[in-house]
């Protein structure tokens, strides 16, 4: 999935990623204000180019996400009890000064809580993390080695989708017609597909028994190793962190949620 | 024959009266069962569909009825004095599917899933690995060949099965078990796997246990053929011990039985089931579809941000005529689109250039590009038989699937029974689709859309897999139908299969070749 990714975030352990994006999202999630999102946000597009992402790379991966922060803000701004002079009044719609400073806080935050794990994703390989979190959270190996293989079923669902979809037209399931046809077709589709994957995982769960999955202790081929770049990652999230709630406090802008 | 290397003791298999009935079936899926594999034999297991060949070899491998409360075990079988169930790793599988043979997503990681499972030590475990890819020929001594992170994604049919084979061998069985490891493979994928398969054997001395039904493959490579009985019953037939019909070498088995295997669907060595020969009656032709310069890709035009970007084409600037009465066979290595071509000819899938364009007579009033057509106006004009049958089922009952089509036009319903009973269905008439043998799914497949009187027939693969009864009956009907005026487009690879249909041929290259493909006149 990640072929030679050579950025320095991902050599880093996936467990030591994980640990400083939650940090940051749970940090970021406490308080609804404008600045300690801006400062997150700042650092974080600063410190994208180490998961060797570009901002054409990014805007591309993430324009839903980006997309959808927009419009929860500006919901926000539109919805929100108003405060402070009014700016827009058109019918039961208005945005005031305070619910735009809201909605803006949520567009940013939106976005800061979003960013790190975009960041996560696109430097870490789901093998990696799997060996992370069995060997150094000591999950469950089951679990976490049965998630994996499903993950890959995941990424074949999408061919056999359209496969099944022209199948299903082939036989004269038609996708045309008034939208209680469509949803009948899609809902018949959606069904073809779940079959499918039951016995596609059926036979998959038969090749990994066969290959002496599921009981007793078994070894890593892979070790997951934490290095130096760990603890600067680790480091780097608290720091990240704090440095948010800092500055909105300075600035007398953090506004505790709970 | 007790060779010894790699670590690996070759395994023995004892069944006595051994007999197995899934959970919720009534009756047993095989039963009465003799047999004696001695360490190191190397045996192919024939015999028709239904007669438990599957049901034995997951049991060799331990993973029969884990879940299975209500399932039912009569007498013993036994690998190594002991039941299969507690010895892991002693047996490897690969079963037919290969999408469900690759584990993890890169090509190491998957061969040691095993070895990790049986508790290897780590440094071992890289050791084997490489072995294991060597054994298989997808890596070479120096290194060369597939790199350990390579995506499993991107593996070939015949490389992903090699792939389940190295990791089997990574687990150093005594016992190497295949369940049709080359069924839906195109034949150069077959050669691949057998040749692997043989090398293994040759390196590390393991008992071999393989399920296949194309004789000519194996009998090279086997020392033994044990022919089972059909059915369950256990009862009547052979010569030979209770459940087994027939037992020996395969000079000996094959010369003995010959009749007998051919009656039981199997492909034996030189012999090609007779069928329905083509009338020649191609007295006009009329073209019912134009392919003109036609670019081909499954995937549609991607988004990145705003902009929109088409997809890379598999194919470009390939033409061809759909004539009625005619065959037309597309044939190429794998990967070059033959079967993305096929759905594109079929309006199914909307070409990224170029035009598929209907004839005025076959479009009889609905426009001329078979992609806008709505799915009721295609299925009457252009049929489609998809490669795994199971995709195209819509109902939960064998009649109900045969009168979808003819519901949804509102005639043709007095068709049906007919064509049941034409294509052997009207036993399983009231059954579950998803139940049946491959034989008669496929079967059903072919019928459901001709139910709809399509005047053109694009099939994918219809032969893989298929038993040589079934294969038999399949080109048989198809050369009817040809003679009958309609349009047969086959994707396939095999060749018996284009000679009985006659027609011409329209191959594909590698997306490499800048070529569009070239079309052959009508063979002989």
């Amino acid at each position: 999935m990640l072929p030679d990714n050579p950025a320095v975030l991902s050599r880093a352990n996936p467990l030591a990623k994980l640990a400083a994006v939650v940090i940051l999202s749970v940090v970021l999630a406490l308080s609804i204000d404008p600045v300690s999102a801006a400062v997150a946000l700042v650092v974080e597009l600063a410190i994208f180019p180490l998961a060797g992402l570009t901002l054409g790379l990014l805007w591309r991966r993430a324009w839903p996400l980006i997309f959808a922060a927009a419009v929860g803000g500006w919901s926000t701004a539109i919805i929100a009890a108003d405060s402070g002079r009014v700016l827009l009044d058109v019918g039961i719609w208005s945005i005031s000064e305070g619910s735009l400073a809201l909605g803006l806080g949520f567009f940013l935050r939106g976005l800061a809580i979003a960013l790190p794990a975009i960041l996560l994703m696109s430097c870490t390989d789901p093998t990696d993390l799997a060996d992370a979190l069995a060997q150094k959270a000591k999950l469950p190996h089951r679990f976490v080695l049965g998630t994996l293989a499903a993950l890959r079923l995941v990424g074949l669902m999408a061919e056999e989708w359209q496969t099944i979809g022209m199948a299903r037209r082939a036989r004269g399931v038609g996708s045309q017609g008034s939208p209680l046809q469509k949803i009948k077709a899609t809902l018949g589709q959606s069904f073809g597909l779940l079959v499918q994957s039951i016995r596609r995982a059926t036979r998959l769960a038969t090749t990994m028994e066969a290959r002496g999955f599921g009981a007793g202790p078994r070894t890593w081929a892979r070790e997951s190793t934490y290095s130096p770049i760990d603890i600067w990652v680790l480091l780097g999230g608290l720091a990240l962190a704090s440095a948010a709630v800092t500055a909105a406090v300075a600035a007398g802008t953090w506004n505790f949620v709970l | 024959m007790e060779v010894r290397s790699r670590g690996v003791r070759p395994a023995a298999v004892v069944a006595r009266g051994w007999g197995w009935r899934h959970a919720g079936r009534s009756t047993p899926a095989i039963t009465g069962l003799d047999l004696d594999i001695g360490p190191g034999e190397r045996v192919l297991l024939l015999g028709p569909s239904g007669s438990g060949k599957s049901t034995l070899l997951h049991a060799l491998a331990g993973v029969l009825g884990d879940e299975e409360d209500d399932a039912d075990e009569q007498g013993s079988l036994l690998v190594d004095g002991l039941p299969p169930r507690g010895q892991r790793g002693r047996a490897g599988l690969v079963q037919q599917d290969p999408e469900s043979q690759v584990v993890l997503s890169r090509v190491g990681d998957d061969v040691a899933f095993g070895a990790e499972n049986l508790a290897v030590p780590r440094e071992q475990i890289w050791e084997r690995v490489s072995e294991a890819l060597e054994d298989v020929g997808l890596r070479n001594p120096g290194g060369r060949g597939l790199a350990l992170d390579h995506p499993t994604s991107k593996l070939s049919g015949g490389q992903k099965q090699r792939l389940a084979l190295a990791g089997i061998l990574a687990m150093r069985p005594g016992l190497i078990l295949l369940d049709e490891p080359t069924a839906n493979l195109d034949p150069a994928g077959v050669l691949e796997v057998r040749d692997a398969v043989g090398r293994c054997l040759d390196r590390t001395g393991a008992t071999l246990v393989v399920v296949e039904h194309r004789v000519a493959v194996w009998k090279d490579l086997v020392d033994r053929i044990v022919v089972l009985q059909p059915g369950a019953a256990g009862a009547g037939g052979g010569a030979g011990t209770p459940g087994v019909l027939l037992d020996g070498p395969p000079e000996v088995v094959l010369a003995e039985a010959r009749g007998l295997l051919v009656e039981a669907g199997i492909w034996v060595p030189g012999h090609v089931p007779a069928t329905r020969p083509r009338q020649h009656g191609s007295r006009t032709t009329q073209t019912l579809v134009t392919a003109d310069s036609v670019a081909v890709s499954r995937e549609r035009p991607r988004r990145s941000g705003f902009r929109k970007i088409p997809p890379v084409p598999l194919q470009h600037d390939v033409s061809v005529l759909v004539q009625a009465g005619q065959a037309l066979t597309i044939t190429g290595p794998n990967g070059a689109g033959k079967s993305t071509f096929a759905l594109t000819l079929a309006g199914l899938l909307e070409p990224v250039a170029g035009r598929i364009t209907a004839s005025e007579d076959l479009a009889a009033g609905a426009g001329r590009t078979p992609f806008q057509w709505k799915a009721r106006t295609l299925i009457q004009r252009i049929g489609t038989v998809f490669q795994e049958p199971e995709h195209q089922f819509v109902t939960g009952r064998v009649r109900d699937e045969m009168l979808f089509g003819p519901r949804q036009l509102g005639r043709g319903e007095e068709r049906v029974d007919e064509l049941l009973e034409r294509l052997r269905l009207g036993h399983v008439s009231d059954a579950n689709p998803y139940t049946l043998s491959g034989g008669e799914k496929r079967r059903l497949s072919v019928a459901t859309v001709l139910a709809a009187h399509p005047r053109v027939l694009v099939l994918d693969e219809p032969t893989f897999g298929q038993d040589a009864t079934t294969w038999a009956e399949l080109a048989s009907f198809l050369s009817e139908l040809l003679d009958d005026g309609t349009a047969v487009v086959s994707v396939t690879h095999d060749a018996e299969f284009n000679a009985v249909l006659g027609g011409s041929e329209l191959r594909l290259e590698s997306a490499e070749v800048p070529a569009g493909g070239s079309v052959s006149g009508d063979r002989p």
